[in-house]
C-alpha cells in the first residue's frame, strides 16, 4: 500500500478546519477560496482583467499595505526592547546594535519606513497617471492624500525615537517650522495680534510647536509624545482610514477601468 | 581628464543651472513623449545616469554623500520613479495612438473580461510581497541603520537636516520664510492634491493610461512632483552642505565656505537704489510696492486668463472652481518665480514686515 502523505495531511480534520478549501481548479472552488478566507476576501471574487495586470497597478497600493504590515510586526518587536525616556532610549537602541549578533530588526523597521514612503508615492503616481481619481472615486483619492500625509508623519515621529544627534536635530529643524504657523505659532504672522488686555495669548510656551513637543525644545516630553504618536495614535488613524480606503475601492467598482 | 570633468561639473552647478536644465529636460519630455518613451531614448538616459553615478562613485566625497544610510533610499527613488514615469508615459503614448486610430485602449480591450482573483491576482501580490521581503532583508543586512552620538541639545550639527522626504520643504526655506515654506506651501500641497478630483472632472481618461486628452493636468502634476518636489529634495539632500550653502556634486563640504550675503528687499531696491530716497518710516508706505505687486499677482492673471487662455476652463468649471484652480496654480508657480527673482536680482523679500513676522 502506497502512503500518500500529501493526501493524509490535506484530508485530516486539523487541516480541513484551517483551510476550508483545497487548491482545486474549478471556478466554484477558486471563488470559495477567496470568500472563505478573511484576508483574501478584501478582494472581490473576480476583477477586471486589465486591473489585475501588474503593468496597470504596479501593485503599489497592495505593496504599501504589505510594507505597513511588516512595519507593524517589526515595530512591535522593537517595542519590547525600547523605553521612550531620555535616560534609556539611546542605550536601548545601542543595545540592539551591540548585543544582538546579526540583528536586523531595527534595519527592517527603518528601511521599511523609507520604503513605505516610496511605495505610497508610487501608488499615488500610478493612480494619477491612470486618471483613477475621477468620479466616482474622488473621495477615496482624498482619503489617500490623508493617508500619504499620515505615512510621512509616522516616519517623522519615528525618526526621533533613537534619540541620537541625527534624530534630535532633524526633529528640531522640522518642528521649528511650526513656530511660524500664522496666528498659532509665536513667530508666525498675526500671532502678535492675539492678545487680551496686553497679555500675549500665543507665546513660546503656548503655541502650536509647544503642543507638538510638550515643551519649548525637543526634550523628554517630546520623546514621549512622539513615541505615543508613532506607536499608538497615528497607526490607529491609519488603520481606520485604510479600512475605509479599501472598502471604498470595492464600493466604487473595484480597481479602476475604462468606462 | 576625470578631474577636469568633475571640476567642470562643479563649476557649472548652481541652483539656477540645475533647476533650469531640469525644467528644460522636463519640457522636452512632455513635448516629445513619443520619442522620449522609445526604448532607445529610455536606455540612453539610463546609461547616462549610470555613467554619472559610476564616475561619481570613484569620487570620495560623492560616495560619502550618496552612501549615507538615510540617503540610499533617495538614490533608489531616482531610478524607480524615473523608470515608472517613463513606463507610464509609454503606456499613455501607446493608448493615445490607439485612440487616434479609433481602436480601444489596451485596458478597454479587456475591461469586460473578468479573471478570478484567486489565483491570478493573489499570485501577483504574493510574488511582489516576496520580492519586497527579500529586497528588504538584503538591504537590512548590508546597510546598518545609522546611530550617531547621543542627542545633545547644546551641539547642533552643521548642516542640520530634516528627514529626506521633508528636504524639499527645507530647500524652499532658502527662498521663503518658514511661515510660507513650512506651513503655507505644505498646506497648499495637501489641499491642492485633495482638490484634483474636484477640479478635473472630465470622465474621459479614467481608468487607463493616456496623455493627449489630459495633457495640461498631467503636465502640472508631473511638474509639481518632479521639479518642485523631487528635484528640491535632491538639491537639499545632496547639494546643500554646512550653513545650507550650495556645493557641486563633487565639491568637498567646506564649513568655512564664504558666500556673500547680497540679498535685498524690494523696498530697498525701489526706494534706495532706484528712487534714491531713504526708506519710508511707516511700514505700509515702505511695503506698498511689494504689497501691490503681490495683490496684482493674485488678482490680475486670473482675470486675464479667464478671458483668454482659460476661457473654456472658466466656462466648464464655473467661477468658484475656477478661482480655486487658479489660486492653487498661482501659489504653485510662485515658488519658481521667487527662485528666479532671487537668482536674477538677489531679491530677498517682495514684502518685508518683520514687525509682524510677515515676509513674502
Amino acid at each position: 500500500m502506497k502512503m500518500n502523505i500529501g493526501k493524509f495531511i490535506t484530508e485530516s480534520q486539523l487541516y480541513k478546519s484551517m483551510f476550508r478549501h483545497g487548491y482545486s481548479t474549478s471556478e466554484r472552488d477558486r471563488a470559495l477560496s477567496v470568500m472563505t478566507n478573511v484576508f483574501f476576501h478584501l478582494h472581490p471574487v473576480k476583477v477586471r482583467k486589465s486591473g489585475a495586470r501588474f503593468g496597470f497597478t504596479w501593485c503599489a497600493g497592495g505593496l504599501s499595505f504589505f510594507v505597513f504590515l511588516t512595519l507593524v510586526v517589526s515595530g512591535i518587536l522593537l517595542m519590547f526592547y525600547y523605553r521612550p525616556t531620555v535616560e534609556y532610549a539611546y542605550n536601548d537602541i545601542m543595545a540592539l546594535r551591540e548585543h544582538v549578533p546579526f540583528g536586523i530588526m531595527r534595519e527592517l523597521h527603518r528601511w521599511g519606513a523609507h520604503a513605505m514612503i516610496i511605495t505610497v508615492w508610487l501608488h499615488m503616481f500610478r493612480v494619477f497617471m491612470t486618471g483613477s481619481y475621477k468620479p466616482p472615486r474622488e473621495f477615496n483619492w482624498v482619503i489617500g492624500v490623508i493617508l500619504l500625509v499620515l505615512t510621512m508623519l509616522l516616519s517623522f515621529t519615528g525618526y526621533l525615537l533613537p534619540w541620537d544627534q541625527l534624530a534630535m536635530w532633524a526633529i528640531t529643524v522640522g518642528s521649528n517650522m511650526a513656530r511660524a504657523t500664522p496666528f498659532l505659532g509665536h513667530e508666525g504672522p498675526g500671532a502678535a495680534l492675539l492678545s487680551l488686555g496686553g497679555i500675549q495669548l500665543v507665546h513660546a510656551g503656548s503655541d502650536v510647536r509647544f503642543a507638538l513637543l510638550g515643551g519649548r525644545f525637543v526634550g523628554a516630553a517630546a520623546l514621549l509624545r512622539f513615541y505615543i504618536l508613532h506607536c499608538v495614535a497615528i497607526p490607529t488613524a491609519v488603520v481606520v482610514l485604510m479600512s475605509v480606503h479599501f472598502w471604498r475601492i470595492r464600493k466604487d467598482g473595484g480597481i479602476s477601468g475604462p468606462l | 581628464m576625470l578631474e577636469s570633468f568633475k571640476n567642470f561639473l562643479n563649476s557649472v552647478s548652481s541652483p539656477v543651472t540645475i533647476f533650469t536644465s531640469a525644467v528644460l529636460v522636463f519640457a522636452l519630455f512632455v513635448t516629445f513623449p513619443r520619442q522620449a518613451t522609445s526604448k532607445p531614448a529610455g536606455l540612453a538616459v539610463l546609461l547616462l545616469v549610470l555613467v554619472f553615478f559610476g564616475i561619481g562613485l570613484t569620487d570620495e566625497h560623492f560616495r560619502t554623500i550618496v552612501s549615507t544610510p538615510d540617503n540610499v533610499p533617495i538614490v533608489g527613488l531616482i531610478f524607480l520613479f524615473g523608470y515608472f514615469t517613463w513606463y507610464a508615459m509609454r503606456k499613455a503614448v501607446i493608448n493615445d495612438r490607439r485612440i487616434e486610430k479609433g481602436e480601444p485602449t489596451v485596458e478597454q480591450a479587456e475591461t469586460n473580461e473578468k479573471v478570478l482573483v484567486f489565483p491570478y491576482l493573489i499570485f501577483i501580490e504574493f510574488v511582489v510581497a516576496l520580492a519586497y521581503a527579500v529586497m528588504l532583508v538584503l538591504w537590512s543586512i548590508f546597510l546598518k541603520a545609522p546611530l550617531e552620538e547621543p542627542a545633545n541639545p547644546t551641539v547642533s550639527p552643521n548642516p542640520s537636516k530634516a528627514p529626506w522626504y521633508f528636504l524639499g520643504l527645507q530647500e524652499m526655506l532658502v527662498y521663503f520664510d518658514p511661515w510660507i515654506a513650512g506651513v503655507l506651501l505644505p498646506t497648499f500641497i495637501i489641499l491642492g492634491l485633495c482638490a484634483i478630483p474636484y477640479l478635473d472632472r472630465d470622465p474621459a481618461g479614467s481608468g487607463y493610461y493616456s496623455f493627449k486628452g489630459r495633457k495640461p493636468v498631467i503636465i502640472v502634476y508631473l511638474f509639481g512632483f518632479w521639479i518642485l518636489w523631487i528635484l528640491l529634495i535632491l538639491t537639499g539632500t545632496f547639494l546643500r552642505g554646512p550653513n545650507w550653502n550650495f556645493f557641486g556634486p563633487f565639491e568637498v563640504w567646506d564649513v568655512h565656505k564664504v558666500v556673500p550675503l547680497v540679498n535685498v528687499n524690494l523696498s530697498e531696491l525701489i526706494f534706495i537704489k532706484w528712487l534714491g530716497v531713504g526708506l519710508p518710516k511707516l511700514w505700509f508706505l515702505r511695503e506698498a510696492p511689494g504689497i501691490l505687486t503681490v495683490l496684482a499677482y493674485l488678482v490680475i492673471p486670473p482675470a486675464i486668463l479667464a478671458k483668454t487662455v482659460f476661457k473654456n476652463v472658466f466656462k466648464k468649471l464655473g467661477a468658484v472652481r475656477y478661482s480655486i484652480l487658479v489660486m492653487l496654480l498661482l501659489v504653485m508657480v510662485a515658488l519658481p518665480i521667487k527662485m528666479y527673482l532671487r537668482w536674477a536680482f538677489n531679491l530677498k523679500y517682495l514684502v518685508a514686515i518683520p514687525e509682524f513676522f510677515f515676509n513674502i
